[in-house]
């Protein structure tokens, strides 16, 4: 029988201070996880071999144990409007998307946090496959470093599958690498988080980076919400905003809020009312979503002509209100479809 | 200032800490409870027992702990509202961070608990009930209270071990109690998941339905519902995470 080889543990992902504990381990010379941190982030290496300020004897070394540890996507999809939509598999048997967004004046990615999710939303499609695991920092980063527009992408949303505050420590560990003077050096304006309020992750969040905040809002009621969100059993959208108005948000910190347009569910007068009253006090921008239709679903997307009148109405409150614009239609962008594809064609088969 | 007052001033914070009632803990209020009983009814499942110093309703959860180092998780309250006790049902999971060291604990332990909150609380009358494995805790806990009446009760397992409270509730709900069994057949028990229960018999679209559970057999028992007529605005659910 073979001996049991162990597997190479990855750098890429690794932050500063973990690089330390690597070369410390390794009995490399401190200033080492810099050099490191410069090839995998400044440079983007593909090999430790190309570390070439490193001796090497040192590279040797940390080929022994190490690798870089990028993996590339499996699939890709392309729509007419430019919109690609990539699908990464983690370990074995889970995949994750991630969608790339090109604009005239930018290219958002939109990254996942978690292979399925726990939170239940009802229109929500990742919800459907349950919950499988959280991404490690190196597989959130991953879906960044290895697309071909990888050094084009001007800003990053982590808005695909999975809720980033239910895997709070990585998503940190990803922004820190982000935004660190050592990591890839970027504006936390660039990066938006998005959540559907998990209170005490998202005060964490708040107190330890300047990231732009996003929360999935949906319906200013409790008892609507509760039908659409179980979330709003344990922490109500009401607690949520409350608690973000008593933050000290950073002065270039933005809050927003998803607000997900359904038909005569959730785009009534009675809703822009409450929206009002809830985000009364509050500097922030409300983003409204066009929801396009999944088989079975029992809601429908609001027509455009309401879509208008309900920003105009949140615009007359004060409320600054934008419209998303619908991207990847003919892909179906929208998180989790693909994978759901995946995870449907792999259970057939086996 | 002296080695010694420093000393001494640390020890005054310590003090003032472990006797304040109510202190932070990321964010969070909570109070530190001598464990009465930590019990394990079914292989990997425990009840946790301490004295009840707070009001709650059914429904509502609590954050636990052991130190202030783990972030609390949250857990159902299984006990009545008027029980002198708080019981917490739990199962301990290997690759857990906290449930192996509640598993741990011992009576005259200590154990963190946050103030109680959530809003899973208010049933309809004639409400069904569905949950798996410990899910089952905020039904308990409304059905011990009296907080409902002519209740219907779906439970999946995936042993019949893991029945917790059969017994109060076989006479309590009589033919109302369902048992649902995917590792044991048996004349007794529904012989596969909540969800295989609820494509085969019929639901009444007019009642009110409360599911409590992991998401995939919340997401799943939902769909079926609503494709079996139930409008989605009476499946109210409390999830996992």
């Amino acid at each position: 029988m073979d001996p049991v080889v162990e597997a190479k543990k990855s750098l890429y992902g690794l932050t500063i201070n973990e690089l330390s504990q690597v070369v410390k381990e390794e009995g490399l010379p401190s200033f080492t996880a810099k050099q490191i941190a410069d090839w995998l982030y400044k440079k983007d290496v593909t090999s430790i071999d190309q570390m070439t300020n490193l001796s090497k004897k040192s590279r040797e070394q940390l080929e022994e144990k190490y690798q870089i540890g990028l993996s590339e996507h499996i699939k890709v999809q392309q729509s007419a409007d430019g919109t690609k939509k990539y699908l990464f598999k983690i370990g074995n048997d889970k995949f994750v998307e991630a969608a790339y967004i090109p604009e005239s004046d930018r290219a958002t990615l939109c990254v996942s946090t978690q292979a399925g999710c726990k939170m239940g939303c009802l229109f929500c499609m990742t919800g459907k496959q349950g919950f499988q695991g959280n991404l490690s920092t190196i597989e959130i980063l991953n879906q960044l470093r290895s697309i071909p527009e990888f050094r084009t992408v001007s800003n990053l949303v982590y808005m695909g599958m999975g809720e980033p505050f239910d895997n709070l420590e990585n998503v940190l560990s990803s922004l820190e690498i982000l935004t660190s003077d050592w990591g890839y050096g970027w504006s936390p304006k660039r990066i938006t988080v998005s959540s559907i309020g998990i209170i005490p992750a998202m005060l964490t969040f708040l107190e330890k980076s300047n990231c732009h905040l996003a929360i999935s809002l949906h319906n200013p009621f409790d008892d609507e919400r509760k039908q659409m969100m179980p979330i709003q059993n344990v922490y109500p959208i009401q607690k949520v905003i409350a608690e973000i108005k008593k933050a000290d948000l950073g002065r270039q910190q933005r809050v927003s809020f998803e607000y997900i347009m359904f038909d005569e569910i959730n785009d009534t007068d009675r809703h822009i009312k409450e929206m009002g009253k809830l985000l009364n006090g509050l500097k922030c921008r409300v983003n409204l979503i066009r929801f396009h239709q999944v088989e079975g679903s029992p809601l429908k997307g609001t027509p455009d002509a309401r879509i208008i009148e309900f920003r105009n109405a949140l615009t007359a409150k004060g409320i600054f209100t934008t419209v998303r614009a619908s991207r990847g239609q003919d892909i179906q962008a929208a998180c989790g479809l693909l994978s759901t594809k995946e995870l449907n064609k792999k259970s057939s088969q086996s | 200032m002296t080695k010694q007052r420093l000393i001494k001033n640390v020890f005054l914070v310590l003090y003032i800490n472990l006797n304040c009632k109510m202190i932070s803990w990321n964010q969070q209020k909570y109070t530190t409870e001598v464990v009465l009983e930590n019990k394990m009814i079914a292989p990997s499942a425990y009840i946790l027992k301490f004295r009840r110093k707070f009001n709650f309703s059914a429904g509502q959860v609590v954050g636990l702990g052991v130190n202030v180092a783990i972030e609390p998780r949250l857990y159902s309250i299984a006990s009545g509202e008027d029980e002198e006790f708080i019981e917490i049902l739990y199962t301990e999971k290997s690759d857990g961070q906290l449930t192996p060291m509640l598993s741990l604990l011992k009576n005259g332990d200590r154990v963190l608990v946050t103030q109680p909150y959530g809003t899973f609380t208010n049933y309809s009358d004639s409400p069904v009930f569905i949950a798996t494995g410990t899910g089952i805790a905020p039904f308990i806990s409304a059905i011990k209270s009296k907080r409902v009446s002519n209740v219907t009760l779906i439970h999946g397992v995936r042993a019949c071990d893991y029945f917790y409270f059969s017994d109060m509730l076989k006479k309590q709900l009589g033919e109302n109690y369902i048992q649902c069994c995917t590792g044991f057949a048996s004349s007794e028990y529904f012989d596969g998941r909540v969800t295989k229960y609820l494509r085969e018999f019929p639901v009444n679209p007019n009642k009110k339905y409360y599911l409590c559970g992991v998401a995939e057999m919340v997401v799943d028992a939902r769909d079926i519902l609503i494709s079996k007529g139930v409008p989605f605005s009476s499946i109210i659910s409390e999830i996992y995470f």
